[in-house]
């Protein structure tokens, strides 16, 4: 029996495991929503810009580690998930987007809502597709699939003209996807994992810098047991929040830019850095030449290309994150059975226990002054007992929530890391709601990020997802102006945020619930108050408009030469 | 660093954006190209791409690791300590009046070149040979005063194993 593309696809999607997907209609695909309909199992979420498509999409798959798929109309539908697709890829996470394309006929001819969206998006997804044979729609949506979520994961873009979709064909189903150019290295070799297991014999001064890998290939638990059973102090980037529990007397906390004094000053001193699942980001490691310069290195990525990409690497590990801390332990088992670590490591974890206590991050609220920004994120923390999905926009907001929220868990903290794109909070917010239907999910946003989205609250209401957006609203694109603060002699030129809405008018014209809260003594009574209701919300929470974040090292300086508050 | 000259030899599957994958990754990423040969393999559906680059050690191992991720390149060989027969064709159009024709005609001659087109005052050569060779000619020929020259890039293939 003959089934059109539409159909193709939908089925294609359904045996993939896919029951939603983020997106938005146009001419080309208007036969395929018009298919989708017949298909309840299948529901889309349909957004309002598909900027935000991409972001939810995003967001559902962070928080559940599944593909989130997109699926948008050609031209500037297809446009409009660019951002989203480089954000995405610039964090690994696994999309399946679908952009509709005018039909093969017409391609090249200047067509009506015609881009070369594989031409554009060829630098910011995994790997893209455009169909020209409807026999190869089934294979190659699959495909699709297989490379989003596998490997290092990222988007994957399929461009389908229309013709194809309503073409007719038979329906192949190809049971095993084998691709020969594409055979990512999950099992890493035994003799790299006893070297680094041999660097850790002699180290003095070992120290794990986790990464967002260690999410991705849900290592979490392996990480853990790794760094208590050997006594290690971790550390982690923005992406690898949650990987290790922030209240665990090893924690250092964030590393890099506005990482800790004891993580900033740990890197330096360190003798082993044991590097899991990241690589080495610019915001990370600050002054290159001055990164790591005791140590010895080991880094352990499930992609070649980061190692040694800029930092100077003794053992390379290539492999899956989870695969390898399970080798690494039970090298350390068999090898060290009777070792106290905790003894041989004591001189070091004393040192860095004392720059933990002698330099914690700090703040101070005046009980009768304006609402310092970091007490918002920790109230938060107290009223949700750290059992929330916290989703950030970029800015300072999402440095002190870093800062400040303490997660333990993975997949609590989703935010916008590698590219820094403001605008993905609520969007991302409601495809982690969606995702988590029974989760308390809390967007701690920007007043200009939140700007950037905002007409995603309507996909909020009328989906009835409960998500609370706080915006931690300083009136200023807060992180910017810190820059002209410090380094641009407080020339504040272009980030006033002054001129902006009511947002608490604002929500309630979106059908949502909107609080303002103004007084320091009014801000856990009126956070509990807002978590509480049911309907998504917008609470406005006027901050301390030029609270800086610290420590803060300044860009191309080195990770000791941090500015302390 | 010693930025030594490397020849790449590159198979890809033969879908319709793959040159622009590799040489969207040498711009994206600031990667020299020097050279850039593409053309069908042995294989149906596969191509051979030949791109001789500049750079440290490092750059070429980054380079290499790049040209692997990409889902379409199905291998990357560096021919740096594997030996290989390397190849590059060439044609140039030199100014030859008169008197200089001769001399010119025995430059073609000592570096084994064919000439592939007179006229009254130009000639066109053709030479084959290994980068060194061909930049050799170039630098000879310079003198008569060099009017066009097309080059195709370099092509490598690994020598066959000698058994003894
Ligand atoms: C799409 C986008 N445009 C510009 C920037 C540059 N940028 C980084 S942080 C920032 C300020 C964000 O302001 P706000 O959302 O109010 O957060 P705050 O820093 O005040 O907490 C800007 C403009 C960016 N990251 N993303
Ligand atoms: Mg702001």
């Amino acid at each position: 029996m003959e089934y059109t593309g539409s159909q193709i696809l939908i089925e294609t999607l359904k045996r993939e495991g896919v029951d939603l997907l983020f997106g938005y209609p146009g001419g080309v695909i208007i036969d395929l929503f018009d298919e989708i309909a017949n298909h309840p199992e299948l529901r889309p979420i349909i957004v309002r810009h598909e900027q935000g498509a991409v972001h939810a999409a995003d967001g559902y798959s962070r928080a559940s580690g599944k593909v989130g798929v997109c699926l948008v109309t050609s031209g500037p539908g297809a446009t409009n998930t660019v951002t989203g697709i480089a954000t995405a890829y610039c964090d690994s996470i696994p999309l399946v987007v679908l952009t509709g394309q005018v039909p093969t006929n017409l391609i090249g001819n200047d067509a009506f809502q015609e881009v070369d969206i594989v031409g554009i998006t060829r630098p910011c997804t995994k790997h893209n597709f455009l169909i020209k044979d409807i026999r190869k729609l089934a294979e190659t949506v699959r495909q699709a699939f297989y490379l989003a979520r596998s490997g290092r994961p990222g988007p994957v873009l399929v461009d389908l003209p229309k013709d194809v979709l309503v073409g007719k064909a038979e329906f192949v189903w190809p049971e095993e996807i084998h691709m020969r150019s594409y055979n990512p290295t999950y099992k890493p070799n035994l003799n790299q994992l006893r070297r680094s297991v041999e660097e850790l014999d002699v180290a003095k001064r070992p120290l794990i810098l986790a990464g967002g890998g260690v999410i991705t290939s849900n290592a979490a638990a392996e990480l853990t047991e790794f760094a208590e059973t050997a006594k290690i102090p971790v550390t982690y980037s923005l992406m690898g929040m949650g990987s290790f529990p922030s209240t665990s007397p090893l924690s250092l906390g964030m590393v890099g830019m506005h990482g800790t004094y004891a993580a900033n000053l740990a890197i330096n001193s360190t003798d082993l850095l044991i590097c899991v699942g990241a690589r080495f980001d610019d915001r990370v490691t600050g002054k290159l030449s001055a990164f790591a310069p005791r140590a010895r290195v080991v880094h352990i990525d499930i992609d070649p290309t980061s190692i040694r990409k800029n930092v100077k690497v003794d053992v390379p590990v290539v492999g899956d994150c989870k695969m390898a801390m399970q080798g690494i332990l039970e090298i350390v088992r068999s090898r060290h059975a009777d070792r106290d670590w905790g003894h041989d490591h004591a001189a070091w974890l004393d040192t860095v226990q004392d720059w933990k206590v002698s330099k914690p991050l700090a703040y101070s609220q005046d009980k009768d002054g304006p609402i310092k920004p970091q007490s918002v994120v920790e109230a938060l923390r107290e009223l949700t007992r750290g059992d929330a999905i916290i989703v950030t926009d970029v800015g300072q907001h999402q440095m002190w929530t870093a800062q400040f929220y303490s997660f333990t868990e993975p997949r609590t903290l989703l935010t916008s890391g590698g590219l820094g794109t403001m605008g993905f909070g609520l969007p991302a917010a409601i495809g982690a709601q969606m995702a988590l239907p029974d989760k308390m999910v809390i967007a701690i946003v920007g007043d200009g990020s939140v700007q950037m989205n905002i007409q995603e609250l309507m996909t909020a209401v009328v989906n009835k997802l409960p998500v609370k957006i706080v915006i931690l609203n300083n009136q200023y694109l807060g992180m910017v102006r810190q820059w002209q603060e410090l380094f641009y002699n407080r020339h504040y030129c272009g980030t006033s945020m002054e001129g902006q809405p009511d947002f608490v008018k604002l929500a309630e014209a979106y059908g949502a619930e909107g609080y303002r809260i103004e007084k320091f003594a009014e801000l856990n009574t009126e956070l509990e108050k807002a978590l509480a209701t049911p309907e998504p919300a917008i609470i406005d929470v006027r901050v301390e408009r030029e609270e800086n974040v610290y420590p803060m090292v300044p860009a191309g300086a080195a990770l000791d030469e941090m500015l302390l508050v | 660093m010693d930025t030594k000259r490397h020849v790449l030899s590159v198979l890809v599957e033969n879908e319709p954006g793959v040159l622009s994958r590799v040489a969207g990754l040498f711009s994206g990423r600031g990667f020299n190209i020097d050279s850039l040969n593409v053309a069908p393999a042995l294989e149906d559906g596969v191509s051979h791409m030949t791109i001789t680059t500049y750079g440290d050690p490092a750059i070429i191992e980054q380079i290499m690791k790049q040209l692997h991720k990409i889902v379409t390149v199905i291998k990357v060989t560096e021919f740096e300590d594997i030996p290989a027969v390397e190849r590059e064709m060439m044609l140039i159009k030199v100014q030859a009046d008169g008197p200089l024709r001769g001399e010119i005609l025995r430059t073609v001659e000592i570096f084994r070149c064919k000439v592939v087109d007179v006229s009254p005052n130009e000639m066109t050569i053709e030479a084959t040979g290994n980068h060194e060779k061909l930049e050799a000619i170039v630098s000879l020929l310079r003198s008569f005063g060099i009017k066009e020259l097309v080059r195709t890039g370099s092509l490598a293939m690994r020598r066959s194993k000698k058994n003894d």
